[in-house]
C-alpha cells in the first residue's frame, strides 16, 4: 500500500517535472505543437468545465469569448500598431464584458437551454466577426506577435512556454480557491438548488452571471494566447468545429473536476495531430470516443484515473470498499 | 453627514470611524458587492418600452429608405417587395427546420443537437436520388423525408431512450453523433457544394403582376409548403386524439403515463416525425440554397435561434421566430446604412437579446 502510494507520487512528480522542464528535454517541435496548443485549449476548456462542475452551467459560448479577446487583440495589435500587451490586456477586458453581457442574458437558465442560449450567442459572434472586414473575414489575421519579451513562438518557444504555464497554473488555482470563498460556495449552492438559496437571500442571476464573466475572462485570455503562439487567428478559429472541439477535450478529460480540462486538452492536441496519420476519418473516430465517454464515463479520463486508482488501493488495502465517491457513477451531469 | 452617519451605524459596528476615507469608501463598496450578491437586480428595466422603441425606429428607417424615392419604377419599391420575398421563402426555411426541433423539444426536452445533420442528411439523399439515379423530385423528397425520420428514430432508440430524463446528456450524445455524422456525410457526399435541381413544373421564374417584377416560382412553393405544414401540425397537435396524448404529454409526462397511455411509444413517434420534419427543410433547403458540409451547423444554429426567440415547444412560436429572423436577417443586410452592412449580425443579437431580457423562455415559451 504504501509502495503504491510512493509510486503514485513519483508518477506525479515525473509529470510535473516534464511539464516544468519541458522545453530542455524536448525538441522545438514538441514545445511549439503540442505543448502551447495543449496549454491555450486547456485554458479555454477549463473557463468551460469551472462553469459545468461548479456552476451546473454547460456553455458553448467560450470559443466566441476566445474570439472576442483574440480578434479584438489581434486586430489592435496588428491593424492600430498597440503594444501586443496592451492590445491583448484590452481584448480580455473586451471578453469580460462581453461575458458578463451573454451571461446576464443567459443566467435565467440553466441545463438545456442554457447550452442553446449560449450556443446561439458564441455562433451570432462567429458569423459577426466572419463578416466584419475588420477582422479579417475567413483569411484572418496574420503576423500576430506577442510583446517582444516572450520572443518568437514558433522557433524559440521556451519563454513564451513558461509565460503561458504560469498563467495556466495561476488560473488553475485561482480557480481552485474561488469555490472554497463564500462565493463560490453560493456558487455551488446555486448550481444545486436555485431555488432555496432564492429564498436564502442569494441573487441566482448575478451569482451565475459573474461567475460567467469570469469564465468568459479566461476564455479570453486563452484566445489573446492562442492568437500570440499561432501567430495568426481568424473567425474560423471560432467556428461551431471549434466549439465542439474545446467541448469535446472537456467532456473527454472529465467535467467533475479542473485536471479534467488539461487532460481532455493534451489528449485531443496529441490525437489531432497524430489521428489524422492514421485515418482519414479522424473526426469519426473522435466523435466516437466522445460519445463513449458520455455513454459510458461521464467522468471522462480523469474519472476512469479516479476509479482505477481508488480499486488499486482497495485491492492493496483489503478493506471494505469505501463508499462510491465516484459523482460519474451515481450522477448524471445536472439538467 | 448626519443621515449618512447614521446609516453608517446601523449597519453594524465596522471600522469606518476611525480608519480613513479609503476604508470608508472600500467599506462602503463591500456592502454594495455584498447586496449585489443578495437581492441586487440585473434586468434591464423598462426594457420592453425600448425594445418597442427600437423595433419602431427600425421598421420607420427602412420604410424611409423604401419609400424615399417614391413608388415609380426607379424607386426602391420594386426592390423591397423582393427582398421581402426572400425573406419569406427564408422564414418557410427555418420553419421547417425549427418545427421539428421544437416538437421534440416540447415533449420531451431532448434538444436534438444533431437536427442540423438530418437536416443536410435528408438533402443530400434528395440531391443523390435526383440526380445520380434519376428519380423524380417529389418521390425524392418523400424518400428524403422519411429516410431522415427513420435515422431520427434509430438515434433516439438506440441512444436516447435510456437517458430519458438526463436533457445534459442526451444534449452532449447528440452533439458527438452530429460531429460522425457530419464527417461521414463529407466521406460519402464530398466537400463541394451540391444543389437539388427543382422539378420541371415549378423551375422557371412566375411574374408578379406588379413592377414587371418575376420570382423563382419554387421559393413561392418553399412558403406554400411551410403554410401548410404549419397548419397540419396545428390540426394534428390540437385536433387529433394524438395530439391530445401529445399535449398531455408536455403539460406532464408522468401522470400522463400513469392514465395509462404508452408514453414511450408517442415519443418515438414525435421523434420520427420532428426528423422527418428536418428531412424535408434539407430537401428543400438544397433546392433553393445548397448543400455542403457546414450547412448543418448554420441551420442548427438558425433553428435554435428561431425556437428561442418563439419559445421552446411552441408551433406559433416556432412560426414567429422564424418570420422575425428571417425578416431581421434579410433586411438588416440591405436597408442598414451604408458601411454598416457587415455588421448585420449585431441585429440579431439584438434581437435574441431583447426577447430573452423580456421573456427568457421565448415570446410564446413556458418556463420548464
Amino acid at each position: 500500500m504504501r509502495a503504491y502510494t510512493t509510486a503514485r507520487w513519483i508518477v506525479l512528480a515525473v509529470i510535473g517535472i516534464m511539464v516544468t522542464l519541458l522545453p530542455e528535454l524536448s525538441p522545438t517541435y514538441v514545445s511549439s505543437s503540442i505543448a502551447l496548443p495543449t496549454l491555450t485549449t486547456g485554458l479555454c476548456a477549463i473557463s468551460l468545465t469551472f462553469l459545468s462542475t461548479y456552476g451546473g452551467l454547460v456553455s458553448l459560448a467560450q470559443t466566441g469569448l476566445f474570439g472576442v479577446a483574440g480578434l479584438l487583440a489581434a486586430s489592435l495589435a496588428v491593424e492600430s500598431h498597440v503594444d501586443p500587451a496592451l492590445a491583448g490586456l484590452i481584448g480580455i477586458a473586451a471578453a469580460a464584458t462581453a461575458g458578463l453581457l451573454f451571461g446576464a442574458l443567459a443566467s435565467s437558465s440553466t441545463g438545456t437551454y442554457f447550452l442553446m442560449i449560449t450556443l446561439a450567442l458564441g455562433e451570432i459572434s462567429y458569423y459577426l466577426f466572419s463578416a466584419v472586414p475588420a477582422f479579417g473575414l475567413h483569411e484572418g489575421i496574420n503576423a500576430v506577435f506577442p510583446p517582444s519579451w516572450l520572443g518568437d513562438p514558433v522557433r524559440h518557444p521556451t519563454a513564451i512556454y513558461y509565460f503561458i504555464l504560469l498563467v495556466a497554473v495561476g488560473f488553475h488555482l485561482l480557480l481552485r480557491y474561488l469555490v472554497r470563498t463564500p462565493f463560490g460556495m453560493a456558487l455551488q449552492g446555486v448550481r444545486d438548488d436555485p431555488e432555496r438559496m432564492t429564498a436564502l437571500g442569494y441573487n441566482v442571476r448575478v451569482h451565475r452571471t459573474l461567475a460567467f464573466a469570469l469564465a468568459a475572462a479566461i476564455a479570453g485570455t486563452a484566445g489573446v494566447l492562442a492568437a500570440w503562439t499561432n501567430t495568426r487567428i481568424s473567425a474560423d478559429s471560432i467556428s461551431l468545429g471549434v466549439t465542439i472541439g474545446v467541448l469535446e477535450a472537456a467532456v473527454i478529460g472529465g467535467m467533475y473536476s479542473l485536471e479534467g480540462a488539461w487532460i481532455g486538452a493534451f489528449t485531443l492536441t496529441v490525437l489531432s495531430i497524430y489521428g489524422p496519420a492514421f485515418t482519414d476519418r479522424y473526426a469519426t473516430v473522435l466523435g466516437i470516443l466522445f460519445l463513449a465517454i458520455v455513454l459510458v464515463s461521464p467522468g471522462g479520463l480523469t474519472g476512469v484515473l479516479t476509479s482505477i486508482d481508488r480499486r488499486v488501493r482497495h485491492a492493496l488495502s483489503n478493506q471494505q470498499l469505501p463508499a462510491l465517491a465516484d459523482r460519474g457513477a451515481s450522477e448524471q451531469p445536472r439538467g | 453627514m448626519e443621515t449618512r452617519g447614521g446609516r453608517r451605524s446601523t449597519e453594524g459596528e465596522g471600522a469606518p470611524e476611525r480608519g480613513g476615507a479609503w476604508a470608508r469608501w472600500r467599506g462602503r463598496a463591500w456592502a454594495r458587492w455584498r447586496g449585489l450578491l443578495s437581492r441586487g437586480q440585473l434586468a434591464v428595466g423598462r426594457s420592453a418600452s425600448v425594445a418597442g422603441a427600437l423595433a419602431v425606429l427600425s421598421a420607420a428607417w427602412v420604410f424611409y429608405q423604401v419609400f424615399d424615392a417614391g413608388l415609380g419604377e426607379s424607386g426602391n419599391v420594386p426592390n423591397f417587395i423582393i427582398i421581402t420575398l426572400n425573406a419569406l421563402s427564408l422564414a418557410g426555411l427555418f420553419f421547417l427546420a425549427a418545427s421539428g426541433l421544437t416538437l421534440i423539444f416540447g415533449l420531451m426536452r431532448v434538444v436534438n443537437m444533431a437536427h442540423g445533420s438530418l437536416y443536410l442528411l435528408g438533402g443530400y439523399i434528395a440531391w443523390s436520388l435526383t440526380s445520380s439515379l434519376g428519380v423524380n423530385w417529389w418521390v425524392a423528397v418523400i424518400v428524403a423525408t422519411l429516410a431522415a425520420g427513420v435515422f431520427g428514430l434509430a438515434m433516439e432508440e438506440l441512444f436516447l431512450r435510456w437517458n430519458l430524463g438526463q436533457d445534459l446528456r442526451q444534449a452532449l450524445i447528440t452533439i458527438a453523433l452530429s460531429v460522425i455524422l457530419a464527417d461521414q456525410m463529407l466521406n460519402v457526399f464530398g466537400g463541394t457544394a451540391q444543389q437539388v435541381s427543382p422539378p420541371d413544373l415549378l423551375a422557371g421564374p412566375v411574374g408578379l403582376g406588379i413592377y414587371d417584377l418575376s420570382y423563382p416560382a419554387f421559393r413561392l412553393f418553399v412558403v406554400g409548403v411551410a403554410l401548410a405544414v404549419g397548419i397540419a401540425l396545428w390540426f394534428w397537435i390540437q385536433r387529433t386524439r394524438f395530439g391530445m396524448v401529445v399535449r398531455a404529454g408536455i403539460d406532464d409526462g408522468a401522470m400522463t403515463s400513469a392514465l395509462g397511455v404508452n408514453v414511450r411509444a408517442v415519443f418515438a413517434v414525435a421523434f420520427f416525425v420532428g426528423s422527418c420534419l428536418a428531412g424535408l427543410g434539407g430537401a428543400f433547403g438544397g433546392t433553393v440554397l445548397s448543400l455542403a458540409p457546414g450547412q448543418d451547423q448554420v441551420f442548427l444554429v438558425s433553428s435554435i435561434v428561431v425556437v428561442i426567440i418563439g419559445g421552446m415547444g411552441s408551433l406559433a412560436g416556432a412560426a414567429i421566430g422564424a418570420l422575425l429572423l428571417a425578416f431581421v436577417e434579410q433586411y438588416s443586410a440591405v436597408y442598414l446604412p451604408s458601411g454598416f452592412g457587415p455588421y448585420s449580425m449585431v441585429v440579431t443579437f439584438v434581437l435574441v437579446a431583447a426577447v430573452l431580457a423580456l421573456k427568457p423562455t421565448g415570446l410564446f415559451g413556458r418556463p420548464a
